[in-house]
């Protein structure tokens, strides 16, 4: 394995040459917000724009998901230009998400929460207009309950449906404000092909995807 | 509807035969059928995505991403409402709404006689005319939600005067 050696908040970090930069720095502990990132798929999808960092000699913050290690690289993940972009970036989104983490599925396992922590900004933002997609909820299936208005749209369900087993019953559909994570025809998920597998809401992020009470199994990690 | 049916099956057969399995084929293979049929049927979907062994979702996710695709059946009538910044401004989404009341269907959706479809579009070139609404693929003036139920009354007269004289020639 060949391998650089880059500098992260000051840290020194031997990391194998070709991976990106977002996974050196969580594989080492230090936290990048990210939520489009996956790990297994060839080509990053760099959609959410919430892992801006600053890279030594670059005019520009640069996406963590996107870039390669390079030896003698220098990265500050705390730059204000940085943090500047993946603040607003996280505004938008959370500016058509209806924020209810008390009576929510994911309270205190939410990716969301964490990275309102990390940044530092309200997930109930002032600064723009909520705009609120209400769509209708989907309850059909038995084992779980699937909440379109709480998704960001990361992927990762879609993911782990496709890739790594195979089946597809989830998609992207429609587009512009209207793009939703769905099934073909927009139909039920109690009526499509789900093997109950239920490795999308292992994987899921946000409390978009979750199990029904009557259906929780032990909590299990999912790797994508 | 069996003999829908039947030609869904039929047509789309027509356009797979011509081309061969490869996902990159799946644009054009919509296109052909589309062309053939006037929109894509739910049938049709799940024959392509069978065709290209892509799951049926990844069709769909095409099909209601590019504007040019429509997934119901053309109506006899086309009702395009103009969304574009001249329109907008002038009220068009108000327009949009009385077209979608008073045909009592969603945006890309055709009534249930098939009479008409609706749908919109983003300026057709004539703003000083705004709020436009292309009917049957002409320009109509300020077209607020008065002008809406006029548009209709003209083509429920028509329909009237047409069945007049069928009855009166049989
Ligand atoms: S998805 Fe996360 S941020 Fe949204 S309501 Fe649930 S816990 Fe709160
Ligand atoms: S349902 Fe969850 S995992 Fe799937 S795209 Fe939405 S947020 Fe991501
Ligand atoms: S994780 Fe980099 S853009 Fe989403
Ligand atoms: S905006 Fe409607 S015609 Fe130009």
């Amino acid at each position: 394995m060949k391998t650089v050696s880059l500098t992260i908040d000051g840290r020194k970090i031997i990391a194998e040459e070709g991976t990106k930069l977002l996974w050196v720095a969580l594989d080492n502990g230090i936290y990048i917000p990210n939520l489009c990132a996956i790990r297994s798929s060839p080509e990053p999808a760099a959609a959410c724009r919430l892992c801006f960092v600053e890279v030594a000699g670059k005019e520009a913050p640069v996406t963590a998901c996107t870039e390669t290690v390079a030896e003698g690289m220098v990265v500050n993940t705390r730059g204000k230009k940085a943090l500047r972009l993946a603040r607003s970036a996280f505004e938008l989104l959370m500016a058509s998400h209806p924020v209810d983490c008390a009576g929510c599925p994911a309270n205190r396992s939410c990716e969301l929460q964490k990275i309102s922590g990390h940044l530092k900004v309200k997930l109930k933002t002032k600064r723009l207009r909520t705009l609120l997609r209400e769509l209708p909820i989907d309850d059909s299936h038995p084992l779980f309950t699937y909440d379109p208005n709480k998704c960001v749209l990361c992927g990762r369900c879609l993911w782990v449906c496709r890739q790594q087993l195979g089946i597809g019953v989830l998609g992207f559909a429609h587009r512009g404000f209207q793009r939703v994570v769905t099934t073909f025809a927009d139909e039920p998920l109690g009526q499509s092909r789900c093997q109950e597998c239920g490795d999308c809401i292992a994987v899921c992020p946000t409390g978009a995807l979750s199990f029904k009470d009557s259906a929780k199994p032990a909590a299990r990690a999912v790797k994508i | 509807m069996a003999e829908e049916a039947e030609k869904i099956r039929r047509e789309t057969g027509r356009v797979l035969g011509r081309f061969s399995r490869k996902r990159g084929n799946l644009i054009p293979i919509l296109q052909k059928v589309q062309h053939r049929l006037g929109y894509l049927p739910r049938e049709a979907m799940l024959e392509i995505a069978r065709f290209l062994d892509i799951p049926e979702i990844e069709v769909y996710g095409v099909v209601t991403f590019y504007n040019q695709f429509r997934r119901n059946p053309p109506g006899k009538h086309s009702i395009r409402v103009c969304l574009g910044t001249a329109c907008h401004m002038k009220g068009g989404y108000i327009t949009l709404d009385a077209w979608k009341r008073r045909l009592n269907i969603g945006q890309g959706e055709t009534t249930a006689d098939r009479e008409f479809d609706l749908d919109t579009v983003a300026c057709v070139g004539c703003c000083t005319m705004a709020p436009v609404t292309v009917v049957d693929d002409k320009p109509q003036a300020n077209v607020e939600p008065t002008r809406v139920d006029g548009i209709l009354l003209a083509f429920e007269r028509e329909r009237e005067k047409k069945h007049k004289e069928n009855r009166e020639s049989s």
